[in-house]
């Protein structure tokens, strides 16, 4: 048992192939017997990961989900930020330019909007669940735009710890409901073309949440959403601990 | 060689990410400003004129290719190490406030979607390429 332990520690990245493998294969026979191919194998396999991370991630405590159980550590480099950066680029191989600026105007908009409606919308849950002082506010809505700019905002403004906390957790929740969702509401949304896909990714921001949810949806619409949400986190970074703080400020303060 | 299209997208990303950095230091923000889309923009830019000059062969496209096919995979150890437990443990506020973020956020994609020329919906996927996870 030891010797397999070890073997399988030394190999990480090898095993976390293996159990990304095994994990779509029982996906792609999910989705062809329980629902008849409507529900796309990736989708299934995005949602299993989830629940398996919420697993490892209780069974250990830690921050990694299922990376933070030793054997399983090679999911970390796997699905970590170069890695998934990098097969994200690779998408792109073959891209239209042309059909990029044919929607750069709705995907420039889409940026700002998408800062703006995520911040006002979590300002608005935070006042409903008492925090009405302006500081509060303001992080956890810059924690509704994406976990990054929940912090960088929460710091500025010299929010408490626990408020800061919060903003974390929201922009973690917003990352797993895109990665579900975005399949779902698809098709109510017309979800189904470059552009449309450029609006998404400024209209969401988190890379995670994109990544997974478009690839849920349809690969082909991936390189789209990820050039816009790319952009997102910098300008959340820039308008959340300045104009929408003031903005609130003179609104709420 | 296939290594070539792995270092040509290397070498994209790593281009885009420096790129990404200096526009943060220059906006005064601590993150990385669009790396990720500059390095698209760049490969699209790059591999395109080096296969109008016939440098960028079948092999060397293989190397790109590979990644592209990797990002499903890839994607999914993403969602097995997301902190799901931190994200519910926020409780019901942090799970309404993201909630609330993703309905708002396509509600608007109709609207934007309007916004300059209408788009056509790309080809519906043939049963084979579904099941390709």
């Amino acid at each position: 048992m030891d010797l397999l332990v070890s073997v399988f520690e030394r190999n990480d990245l090898l095993v976390a192939f293996v159990v990304i493998g095994g994990l779509m294969m029982v996906s792609g026979w999910l989705s062809k017997t329980l629902t008849r191919g409507r529900l796309q194998g990736s989708a299934i396999a995005i949602m299993l990961g989830l629940v398996l991370a919420y697993w490892g991630g209780s069974v250990t405590g830690g921050e990694a989900g299922m990376a933070d159980i030793a054997i399983f550590s090679g999911l970390g480099l796997m699905g970590g930020a170069m890695l998934r950066d990098f097969a994200i680029v690779s998408t792109a191989y073959g891209v239209d330019l042309q059909e990029i600026k044919r929607a750069g105007l709705a995907g420039a908009l889409s940026i700002i909007l998408g800062v703006l409606v995520s911040f006002a919308v979590g300002a608005a849950v935070a006042a409903a669940f008492g925090y009405t002082d302006p500081e509060s506010m303001a992080t956890i809505g810059s924690g509704a735009a994406t976990y990054i700019v929940g912090p960088v905002t929460g710091t500025a403004v010299g929010a408490s710890s626990d408020v800061i906390a919060l903003s974390v957790a929201a922009g973690l929740v917003k990352a797993v409901v895109v990665m579900v969702g975005t399949p779902l509401i698809a098709p109510f949304i017309g979800l189904n073309n470059p552009k449309s896909a450029m609006a998404y990714g400024g209209l969401m921001g988190t890379t995670s949440g994109v990544a997974g949810g478009l690839a849920a949806t349809d690969k082909r619409l991936v390189p789209y959403g990820a050039m816009t949400a790319t952009f997102y986190t910098g300008m959340g970074c820039l308008l959340g601990p300045s104009v929408l703080y003031v903005a609130l400020r003179a609104i709420a303060g | 060689m296939v290594l070539y299209g792995v270092a040509a997208l290397a070498l994209c990303m790593l281009v885009g990410m420096l790129v990404g950095e200096v526009l943060g230091v220059v906006v005064g923000v601590e993150a990385n400003v669009g790396g990720v889309g500059f390095a698209m923009i760049m490969l699209v830019l790059v591999t395109d004129k080096l296969r109008r000059m016939g440098k960028f062969p079948p092999a060397s496209e293989q190397g790109v290719m590979f990644w592209s096919a990797m990002y499903i995979p890839i994607v999914i150890a993403m969602a097995s190490t997301q902190n799901v437990v931190e994200a519910l443990a926020g409780g019901p506020m942090a799970i309404l406030a993201g909630l609330g973020a993703l309905a708002a956020g396509a509600a608007l994609v109709p609207v934007l979607a309007r916004v300059g020329e209408k788009a056509e919906p790309l080809p519906p996927l043939t049963e084979a390429e579904k099941q390709e996870v």
